[in-house]
């Protein structure tokens, strides 16, 4: 496989040439006396895929979401485009979310509108901003169902008559629509048939190469970051045990707990 | 004189003065729904507790009251809360629209204009423009907070998507003064136009959702469109067949078994008072 290669020679090249961003030091969140996630720092590229992996309960999603705004965290520091995004107000949190970033759920249902046909959720996030057309965002709903490879014919269909993978791709596109910068996926390709998946990740993979796009992507799948993550992180019991390029943490873990991951996953 | 068993109007002093402080907030912030503490009243909710709350806050004992349901004076639902406040307000009540100083209404707005001094209280039922796609009480709110009404164009294009063309035809959303996105109440849509720029106070009660708002005279409202989509205040192309007015909203009314039908106004004061003046519509001297 090339890919990897090529990934790590992006990521360390973009690395010394721009500045990060997203930039997260110090986070954390706890529910209670229990720890959500702890000591959280990183730095994310325009243009990096950055992995987070770790079993259940390591604090993953905790992190995204405090990350993505959707919870607060109780310390830490996180900068967008060197924005303190904490210190932020709401209205101009809500705006980024509606233009400059994206979130992908792992259950399409958590993140389509059920109610109403596809065209319509992929036209939201452009009525959100201002678009008043109706032939202008049909036209752009009709293009971007192409570029995630659902018939035209079916715009006009509600989700709930997808399949599985065709609604992950419906909710991609409406994520992708107002063209974001950053991108949040938690576990997008959970749930799928393993031939479903590797389509998805295909798609995806062309997406994010061709827009551009930064994206914080969490899984349990090992092979999801291979295929498309430039930088890994490790997570147990909340904290980050290791970090790094994919394929230097992939092939040559330090941390015991990776290593148990690497070679479980080399069982299947 | 007004019946012994009640105070004035029905709701007690502090009751009133309750919902009077809602509707003077909902004044000040044209469009914004203002919570309330709706009360009990002697009918069910279908039949407008919200109006009527509202009636009995503003009314004093020099009002002439006018009652219309989908612009009649004469349904059950009218006759009954005219009835009500001649009752326990000891008000009086007419049919006219130009001699009532207090008009409440349910799904109509007066085809006469209406002028200053005069107050048009609605009947609601779902206060909420964004409740179709988003149950959640706190996001709504969140939503008017913000100003993100991008939800309320989906509604349109799905609607677009669907029929052809933007085919809601009541509670027609607007915009308020360039701010708050309303539901005008069940109205027709051609009664939207008449919301904007009305020398009239308008205020909207909603019984169930214990919510008020107001419109106050001279509001700039706006009906939600799209560019290539642009809002019509649309109406069945006929005159009516009474008194021949052509630019009034009609009911279709079925007048014999063999499919026999004729489009009457809606508004039957107005119509009443055409023919008064000689009007005449194409069954104007059968009906
Ligand atoms: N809403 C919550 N309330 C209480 N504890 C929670 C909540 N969400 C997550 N946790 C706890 O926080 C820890 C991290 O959970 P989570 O972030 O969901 O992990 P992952 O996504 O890696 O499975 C776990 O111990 C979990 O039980
Ligand atoms: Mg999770």
């Amino acid at each position: 496989m090339t890919q990897p290669q090529k990934a790590t020679e992006f990521s360390q090249s973009i690395r010394g040439a721009v500045a990060p961003l997203l930039q997260v030091a110090g986070l954390a969140k706890s529910y209670g006396a229990r720890i959500g996630c702890t000591d959280v720092s990183f730095d994310l590229f325009p243009g990096e895929v950055l992995g987070i992996v770790g079993e259940s309960g390591s604090g993953k999603s905790t992190l995204l979401s405090c990350l993505a705004g959707h919870q607060r965290p109780d310390q830490g520091q996180i900068l967008y485009d060197g924005q303190d995004v904490l210190a932020m107000a709401e209205t101009e949190r809500r705006r980024l979310s509606r233009t400059d970033w994206a979130f992908v759920h792992q259950n399409p249902r958590d993140g389509l509108r059920m109610g109403v046909s596809a065209g319509a959720n992929v036209g939201e996030r452009l009525m959100a901003i201002g678009a008043r057309h109706y032939g202008d965002i049909r036209a752009q709903a009709t293009d971007w169902l192409g570029r995630v490879e659902i018939d035209a014919n079916r715009i006009d269909d509600r989700p709930a008559a997808f399949s599985g993978g065709m609604q992950q791709r419906l909710q991609i596109a409406r994520n992708l629509v107002t063209a974001p910068r950053l991108v949040f996926m938690d576990e997008p390709t959970g749930g799928l048939d393993v031939s479903v998946q590797a389509r998805l990740l295909d798609l995806m993979r062309g997406l994010v190469r061709d827009m551009g796009l930064s994206v914080v992507i969490v899984t349990h799948d090992l092979a999801v970051v291979r295929l498309l993550a430039h930088r890994l992180m490790v997570m147990k019991s909340g904290r980050v045990v290791e970090q790094g390029l994919t394929d230097q943490v992939l092939d040559d873990p330090q941390h015991a707990y990776t290593q148990l991951l690497v070679s479980s996953v080399l069982q299947v | 004189m007004t019946d012994q068993a009640y105070t004035f109007a029905y709701l007690d002093e502090q009751t009133k003065r309750m919902i009077r402080r809602a509707l003077l907030k909902a004044l000040a912030v044209p469009g914004y729904q203002v919570p309330f503490a709706s009360r009990e009243m002697p009918m069910p909710y279908g039949w407008g507790t919200g109006g009527v709350q509202v009636t009995a806050a503003c009314l004093v004992p020099e009002d002439r009251l006018k009652v219309i349901d989908q612009g009649a004076d004469d349904t059950t639902n009218a006759v009954s809360i005219r009835r009500f406040f001649a009752r326990t307000a000891g008000v009086a009540t007419t049919e006219a629209t130009a001699e009532a100083t207090l008009i409440q209404t349910r799904h109509r707005i007066p085809e006469q204009p209406l002028r200053e001094g005069q107050i048009l209280v609605y009947q609601v039922p779902i206060p909420e423009p964004l409740r179709f796609l988003e149950p959640r009480e706190t996001e709504t709110r969140k939503m008017h907070e913000l100003e993100e009404y991008g939800l309320m164009h989906v509604k349109l294009y799905e609607d677009i998507a669907r029929h052809g063309t933007i085919a809601t035809s009541y509670a027609y959303p607007v915009k308020v003064e360039g701010r708050y996105v309303m539901d005008p109440s069940p109205i027709p849509k051609f009664d939207n136009p008449k919301l904007s720029g009305n020398a009239a106070i308008q205020l909207f009660g909603a019984g169930r959702e214990q919510r008020i708002y107001a419109l106050p005279p001279y509001t700039a409202v706006v009906s939600l469109d799209f560019d290539d989509h642009p809002f019509t205040a649309s109406k069945p192309g006929h005159a009516c067949d009474l008194c021949g007015a052509a630019h009034s909203y009609l009911d279709e009314v079925i007048t014999d078994d063999a499919g026999g039908r004729m489009f009457v106004c809606s508004d039957t004061d107005f119509c009443a008072g055409r023919r008064r003046e000689g009007h005449q519509g194409r069954l104007g001297g059968q009906a």
